[in-house]
């Protein structure tokens, strides 16, 4: 199993440590991972904001990256939908594009981790992992209830996870429409933000570091204790920066 | 022309009232919970939505025929039926009905279709006053507004409000601000209006083509209340308001309350085959854009839509901007996939006042894509709606750099540079959107490239 | 070209290649029907009652309705005090306290009630009555909507409606509040 790691572009520049919590998780798993050097980006800034057009140039070297792979994993549910649904066409011979959490309940079957992390935890569901990926049951649908991300981090030794009084509403982060719909997007975060702060968390962790980064500004402007971490850290062991 | 203002603008607006809009999210929110209580007790409920939404598929598919089956039963059955091609030939069908059978006083029952159609403007400018009787209508009616939300046209407005609307346009008490004080003030204030129409102006929830009648459903009865004592019923209907048969009405019937209010049924749903005996009836026919959009191909699934509302209720971004903030009939996430289809240029914003998260989706009692077709809009937008320059331009730089790897990391150098270098004051300007109120992420030593290079990659 | 040829037209050119219609589902229904309409009715505003002869009907208007001015009663084995043959115009029907109607069909899953026309006299009967009692065989209880569908004829009586409960409103502020414009209760007598 030839499995390419696909680290998104801002993951990449601003939370190495989320890239490094996903290589050395999928290392200790045992599988052979390589990142390829020349990647840059899924395009989705550009295609969500209406430039699709503008997106093709990262597209096709995407493409051109992860062809000799099997599997290509990345830790953003965002992204992963994003490349599954405009990049690559899950046609024969072409890789199979996993997000993190996923690659880890469905393709590795990961039944334990040897992992410790003692303080009390808010999962955010980000929305593109949740619905568009199928990552845990939304809270609209009414078939079995799952939940592959909580599912592992079940497994982490002495978590405290919270229950939240919206299980999963969106953080307001969208990409592009956290700058040309501040107003809302900010009160979104904050409205997020205070639903976990109710619960009492430590940390707020989840499976894209996009909506992290956007609840991650506000807190640190809010002078908040809250640490936000992606969820690959946690599950690697990795404690809060202090 | 005076540009529309954008859907981010409006939003910020109704925003700097935070504890309203705080109101408005939770009570919105609240709505949504009773649906999910709702939905949770048929055990079919996915099965549902997908016959619901296969129904409409055909329905689409067949609809030319449905509309004759429909027109040619109803007119067996003493029904008149009108087609019109737009809103003002909807509007004309009226005045000609109300003056041919001397109409002078008239009540309305709830129809987002006679909103589209600006009916009640149009009808006022000829001398009728038209009374809306739902209650939610009657007092956006008073306060010279239009609706919020489809089912509840009147959730922007605080009962104090309502209290003060009341005491000015029905002598109720200054300051009495009780719901059932309220009603039971506009419940004998319509009653009268009810007893001396001449005649009912209703919508129409569903067309029957095999029978050639329709249902409406309420609550409050006004429909009924309405058109039972009026010599003259006139139903608005949109062309995409068809089923195919009357049993499909189990399919509908089983959705459409618990979606819209978490109501296992509306308290009435009125089923309109024929007159009253020596009374009329006529249905009119409406495209008003209907037939175009049935022609985009991406788009045509919006045409799906029973006016449930429950993508506004799960809206996040509705819940907390309100319904104006949308400035368009049908707002929310369904009016933001419908009315680019009527207007580009005034609506478009609407599709991008939206995070993408899919729940108006998820919800949807017939399936529409709708977070997909808000994504495929805003395609349409950027190369036939109203020129974003700026916008433009970084949009197709971001795309270059994304598409050079040596470029990517170059400016992403520069950028990890210049962030921290610069002085705060420099970085969070005014013209940084993010950093009004949220902190630019920290930069790390590496990244994990660089990283990555050191670590790992010791044989290239 | 009319505006109806040119409506069609346009659906023409721009429909899809037709897509099939699907059957009708059926969804069997378990619960006790009885029960699941007290309870669904009781949710939509109403209350359900049973009774095991039109005597307990009797003794409930003897009760609530003892000096009610107006009653109306369209069914044969309860009487009430005004001949819904005297009025002409259903506007006459305005100050009707109470009417009771016999029920066709009920529904367990959400309390619907079918009544077409000619249990109705006037359209305007149930909706313009103060209170609205139903009478209601329990052997005429069905699950859910789909089976009620296979047994009525929406067409044939020209008008016909689901009641399910008392005019509401919840348009102030999202309060519930009984008594919009139409009845200001609603009673369900299932009888044996």
């Amino acid at each position: 199993m030839k499995v390419g790691l696909f680290i998104p572009c801002y993951v990449e520049q601003f939370y190495p440590k989320a890239a490094i919590a996903t290589l050395e998780l999928l290392e200790k798993a045992g599988v052979e991972v390589a990142y390829p050097l020349k990647q840059t980006c899924c395009g989705q800034p550009m295609a969500n904001s209406g430039y699709e057009v503008f997106g093709q140039g990262a597209s096709d070297l995407f493409r051109e990256n992860f062809a000799e792979f099997d599997y290509v994993v990345c830790p953003s549910g965002s992204c992963t939908l994003h490349a599954k649904e405009h990049i690559l066409s899950n046609k024969e011979g072409e890789p199979k594009l996993y997000e993190l959490c996923e690659f880890m309940t469905d393709v590795l079957q990961v039944k334990e981790l040897k992992s410790r992390f003692p303080y009390k935890v808010g999962l955010h569901a980000s929305c593109h992992g949740l619905r568009g990926l199928g990552l845990a049951r939304p809270s609209e649908l009414m078939v079995p209830d799952f939940n592959k991300p909580l599912h592992l981090l079940e497994m982490v030794e002495d978590i405290d996870l919270v229950h939240l009084a919206r299980k999963d509403e969106c953080c307001g982060f969208g990409g592009t429409f956290a700058v040309f719909e501040e107003a809302i997007s900010v009160q979104m975060g904050k409205d997020r933000i205070q639903d976990h702060q109710e619960q009492g968390v430590a940390v707020i962790t989840g499976a894209d570091m996009s909506c992290l980064m956007h609840l991650e500004g506000l807190l640190r402007r809010d002078k908040s204790p809250i640490k936000v971490m992606h969820i690959a850290e946690i599950l690697n062991g990795q404690e809060p920066d202090k | 022309m005076k540009a529309a203002p954008t859907h981010a603008a409006a939003a910020a607006e109704f925003l700097k009232d935070s504890e309203r809009s705080h109101w408005h999210d939770e009570t919105l929110w609240h709505v949504r919970s009773k649906r999910d209580v709702s939905a949770q007790k048929i055990p079919e409920w996915e099965q549902l939505r997908t016959l619901a939404s296969q129904i409409k598929d055909h329905v689409l598919s067949n609809l030319d025929n449905l509309l004759l089956q429909f027109e040619k039963k109803a007119q067996a059955n003493g029904i008149e039926v009108l087609w019109a091609k737009d809103a003002q030939e909807h509007n004309e069908h009226v005045l000609r009905i109300l003056e041919e059978n001397q109409v002078k006083q008239l009540v309305k029952s709830k129809s987002i279709l006679t909103e589209e159609c600006g009916l009640n403007h149009f009808l006022e400018d000829k001398g009728y006053d038209v009374v809306d009787t739902d209650l939610g209508e009657r007092i956006i009616q008073f306060n010279k507004q239009v609706p919020s939300h489809i089912v509840m046209p009147a959730i922007h407005l605080k009962k104090k409000e309502i209290g003060d609307i009341f005491h000015e346009h029905l002598g109720t008490d200054a300051g009495a601000d009780d719901p059932k004080y309220l009603t039971e003030a506009a419940r004998q204030h319509l009653r009268q209006k009810f007893i001396q129409a001449h005649a009912a102006i209703t919508g129409v929830n569903f067309g029957i083509a095999e029978t050639g009648g329709f249902v409406v459903c309420t609550n409050e009865g006004n429909a009924d209340m309405g058109t039972h004592l009026a010599d003259i019923h006139i139903a608005c209907m949109g062309i995409e308001k068809l089923i195919p048969r009357a049993a499909d009405l189990g399919v509908y019937l089983r959705l459409l309350a618990r979606s819209a209010t978490g109501q296992s049924i509306t308290n009435y749903t009125s089923h309109f085959h024929r007159p009253r005996k020596g009374k009329k009836m006529y249905l009119i026919l409406v495209d008003n854009g209907r037939t175009k959009q049935l022609g985009r191909e991406d788009f045509r699934n919006s045409l799906k839509c029973i006016r449930c509302g429950a993508c506004m209720n799960t809206c996040p971004i509705y819940r907390r901007s309100s319904g104006f903030s949308y400035n368009s009939t049908v707002p929310g996430p369904i009016g933001s996939i419908l009315s680019p289809g009527m207007d580009l240029n005034k609506h478009s914003t609407l599709p991008f006042a939206s995070t993408l998260c899919g729940s108006c989706s998820d919800v949807c009692p017939v399936k529409i894509n709708i977070h997909e077709q808000l994504y495929k809009w805003r395609q349409v937008i950027t190369k036939e709606g109203p020129p974003q320059v700026s916008k433009r331009w970084a949009m197709r730089f971001g795309g270059q750099v994304m598409s050079k790897p040596r470029l990517f990391e170059l400016m992403g150098k520069m950028a990890r540079k210049s962030l921290s270098i610069s002085p705060r004051g420099f970085v969070y300007n005014s013209f940084n959107a993010w950093g009004k109120h949220r902190e630019l992420p920290e930069v790390p030593k590496e990244t994990f490239k660089d990283w990555y290079r050191k670590n790992r990659n010791h044989d290239k | 070209m009319t505006s109806k040829e040119s409506i069609l037209a346009a659906i023409q050119a721009n429909k899809p290649d037709l897509l099939p219609l699907p059957e009708q589902p059926e969804f069997p229904y378990d619960n006790n029907l009885t029960e699941q309409f007290r309870q669904s009715l009781a949710l939509n505003g109403g209350e359900a009652r049973e009774a095991k002869s039109f005597n307990d009907v009797t003794d409930y208007l003897e009760t609530h309705f003892r000096n009610s001015q107006m009653i109306v009663s369209l069914s044969e084995k309860v009487s009430g005090n005004f001949d819904v043959n005297m009025a002409d115009d259903p506007r006459e029907l305005e100050h009707v306290e109470l009417a009771i109607l016999e029920g066709e069909w009920g529904v367990a899953e959400n309390a619907a009630i079918w009544l077409p026309e000619e249990k109705l006299h006037h359209r305007a009967l149930p909706f313009i009555a103060q209170h609205l009692i139903v009478l209601l065989k329990k052997d005429r209880l069905l699950g859910n909507m789909h089976e009620v569908y296979t047994r009525i004829n929406v067409e044939g009586p020209g008008y016909g409606v689901f009641i399910a409960g008392p005019s509401k409103t919840a348009d102030i502020e999202q309060s519930l509040v009984i008594g919009a414009h139409g009845p200001r209760s609603m009673t369900v007598f299932l009888m044996d």
